[in-house]
């Protein structure tokens, strides 16, 4: 901020509004490099007692925990993002030198830091080590994955490189628990400021590497073999033929699996959700309030949450791939596809994910460190047909295609427009990252770096736990402008209110809203009821269903083919295949609107993307109106 | 036609990254990227004296994982480019007779 390096002396960061109780905490950071078991650790010491935020103003996640000591006192732990070194480049490395420098007024300076480093790979890890114990704070050095050091054949003598290093050394195995009471001691413990042998010139990355091999010298490391099973994974899985068709077979496996598993969890939760919409319902007394409660709020959030077991499941497949380490695997194997586009391998299984659901989509963006890269993959997620556009499409295809076959009996015309409609939005996406990728997130010329880490089981713990956080931060982060939206709406459907009861859904507000909107959707072949439908349709594209059935008095569920009987009345053809084309660009989803806000750390993006989809959307209709008009 | 590389012939040595085909070993001569970018690599591994040995790649070559340092990082073609190395090493190819 002002440039003080040491903060004891800076009043406007010194001073830490905390509450109360936290500021007598101790507060100690956890830092290392990408790969080197950080957040294993992290979620060893912590437990369930974590909470997960973004630090303002950035993309970069804040997660915080509580560690219990063995005397049952507490310490704050900030893990803090993986970085390489601390020179300030990065938005993490921003992020990580700002919160030890103690130039974040959002975060306390931390007492201490927890410097995790991969022990099978010291030679290079300990160059961040530099950098850390210069900045004078008590640091425990832990060599992380002790077990695979062991098992390789590498060894390292402790006493000597924290004479070395003139801080303590623990030997760590995160997933095993092994040697994590060291971790404890030194929390629980007197801290001492560390007092290296020798510290290199930190500018110079050839001097501090040479640095980390004489202390790792010193202390007699030897580096383990080199991993024989991660070889012999990678002979299958990188195999020139082998691998891309494993590769196949896995994401078939996975998509399979959504789609059958997505559908009866669906049908589950909104049974759930019913019944105590119903239970509740029943313990107020009608009128506007018991209204607002079951139709606005209940239903609303309700009708987000149904969407909870797809994206939960779609995460623990996106945490199997990634803490196995297949992931960097899948990476690679896509990358000269996705670079085409200009995007990059990192990008491929957020944008497969997004055929599902664009929510969990746009959040494993996390994984691509390259921001430009990850801004331009959030911003076509929404493109790729997602599982809520289904049954939209179903629905009025079903009303306008004739179900007759149109090549043999492999491809009806029904499967047939509805295979467009897929390869619509792919090739929207397409074009659409070329363009952003050639303008205003051109990534220049940074390298793309790919790290391979080594082969692993995920553990029950650690995928538990990564399920916990995605959900609690989509039902908290999304939940605060889903709750607001669907307020909103209630009202739009439910005003004005008239001698105790809400008016005909043509005379509440929406349907005013409808009828003066309908000169502007009227190009696109839509009159008001299908208005209505589209402004409805910002809970998520399937609520249309429900509007246009609450408009036309028909039970979607109980009268089907009544539904499309009304739709068909009411639409021509091209308005038909306008509504189809709106509905594969418009970005009609307040959870991705909620998602993306709180991924790209501001309104800025889900503006221009919201505003870019939309005009998407009328121009497309437009034209696909005019076409067959 | 591969096979019959003769590795006397000093145009057939390996300038950069790029020509290395897997198993073959190098050591890394410089980076001509900007300094930021050639920082970047350094941290990860690539620094001038250090041993690469080319792996396994995506289909088609490219990007292509090198192991260099105690980690494997994949390159595309475009950087690896950019990595020069020394051509004296390009041991081990034939060493193991060929499946």
């Amino acid at each position: 901020m002002s440039g003080c390096s040491d903060c004891a002396s800076c009043n406007s960061a010194a001073v830490v509004e905390f509450p109360g109780s936290l500021a007598a905490l101790k507060t100690v950071a956890v830092i290392g490099p990408p790969n080197s078991g950080k957040t294993t650790l992290f979620n060893r010491l912590t437990g369930l007692r974590q909470k997960v935020a973004n630090f303002p103003g950035v993309t970069v996640e804040q997660h915080t925990g509580i560690a219990t000591l063995p005397d049952g006192r507490t310490v704050q732990l900030i893990d803090l993002p993986g970085v390489y070194s601390l020179s300030p480049r990065s938005e993490d490395e921003q992020v990580a030198y700002d919160v030890l420098t103690g130039q974040r007024s959002d975060t306390p300076k931390p007492e201490a830091v927890l410097l995790v480093l991969d022990s099978t790979n010291m030679g290079r890890h300990l160059m961040l080590a530099a950098p850390i114990l210069s900045l004078g704070l008590p640091t425990l050095v832990i060599l992380n994955m002790a077990d695979d050091l062991r098992s390789r054949g590498g060894r390292v003598d402790l006493e000597k490189l924290a004479a070395e290093l003139g801080a303590p050394v623990a030997l760590v195995s995160a997933r095993r628990g092994q040697g994590v009471e060291k971790v404890f001691d030194f929390l629980a413990g007197a801290m001492a400021k560390p007092s290296p042998r020798e510290l290199p010139i930190l500018q110079d990355v050839p001097k501090c590497r040479a640095w980390a091999g004489h202390v790792g010298s010193q202390a007699s490391y030897r580096a383990p073999a080199p991993p024989k099973w991660t070889r012999r994974l990678d002979a299958v899985f990188l195999h020139p033929v082998g691998g891309p068709l494993l590769f196949l077979a896995v994401v078939i496996a996975i998509f399979q699996t959504i789609f059958t598993v997505a559908e009866p969890s669906q049908t589950a939760v909104d049974w759930v959700i019913g019944h105590i919409g119903n239970w509740i319902a029943s313990a107020l007394p009608a009128g506007l309030f018991k209204s607002l409660v079951i139709d606005g709020i209940f239903k609303g959030v309700g009708s987000v949450i149904v969407f909870l077991p797809q994206i939960l499941l779609l995460f623990l497949f996106i945490g199997i791939l990634e803490d196995s380490g297949y992931l960097a695997r899948a990476a690679l194997i896509a990358d000269r596809t996705m670079a085409k586009v200009g995007l990059q391998g990192k990008s491929f299984i957020p944008l497969l994910s997004a055929y599902a659901c664009a929510v969990p989509a746009i959040m494993s963006t996390r994984t691509i460190e390259n921001k430009r890269d990850r801004i331009a993959t959030i911003l076509i997620a929404p493109f790729m047909t997602c599982s809520a556009r289904f049954p939209v499409y179903l629905l009025i295809i079903a009303a306008f295609i004739p179900n007759r076959p149109l090549v043999g009996r492999f491809l009806s015309m029904g499967a047939a427009a509805m295979l467009g409609l897929y390869i619509l939005g792919f090739l929207v996406a397409v074009i659409t990252a070329r363009v952003l990728k050639s303008s205003i997130l051109k990534s220049g010329r940074t390298p793309f770096l790919l790290e391979m880490p080594s082969y692993r089981w995920p553990t029950f713990t650690s995928l538990g736990l990564r399920l916990l956080d995605r959900g609690k931060v989509f039902l908290v982060r999304a939940g605060t402008i889903i709750l607001l939206v669907s307020v909103l709406l209630w009202g739009a459907l439910n005003l004005p209110y008239t001698n105790g009861h809400p008016p005909e859904i043509a005379n509440s507000l929406a349907g005013t809203i409808g009828r003066t909107i309908e000169p502007a959707i009227k190009p696109l072949g839509f009159n008001w009821k299908i208005g209505i439908g589209l402004i409805t349709a910002v809970f998520s594209r399937e609520t249309i269903i429900a509007t246009l059935g609450t408009i036309y008095g028909m039970d979607p569920e109980a009268n089907k083919g009544g539904l499309q009987a009304a739709i068909h009345h009411d639409l021509t053809p091209g308005g038909a295949f306008a509504l189809l084309v709106f509905f594969a660009f418009a970005m009609q989803c307040i959870s991705t609107i909620a998602v993306v806000r709180r991924e790209t750390g501001g309104w800025k993006w889900p503006i221009l993307q919201f505003s870019y989809m939309t005009v998407l959307a009328y121009v497309g209709a437009f034209a696909a109106f005019h076409l067959i008009h | 036609m591969q096979l019959s590389v003769n590795c006397d012939f000093p145009e057939k040595l390996p300038v950069s990254l790029v020509d290395l085909r897997q198993g073959d070993v190098a050591i890394l001569d410089g980076i001509d990227l900007p300094t930021e970018d050639a920082r970047r690599l350094m941290e990860l591994g690539f620094l001038p004296g250090m041993q690469i040995t080319a792996g396994r790649s995506a289909p088609g070559g490219d990007p292509r994982v090198f192991q260099v340092d105690g980690s494997e990082i994949a390159l595309r073609r475009e950087t690896a480019r950019r990595l020069k190395v020394r051509g004296q090493k390009t041991a081990k190819l034939d060493v193991k007779p060929r499946v």
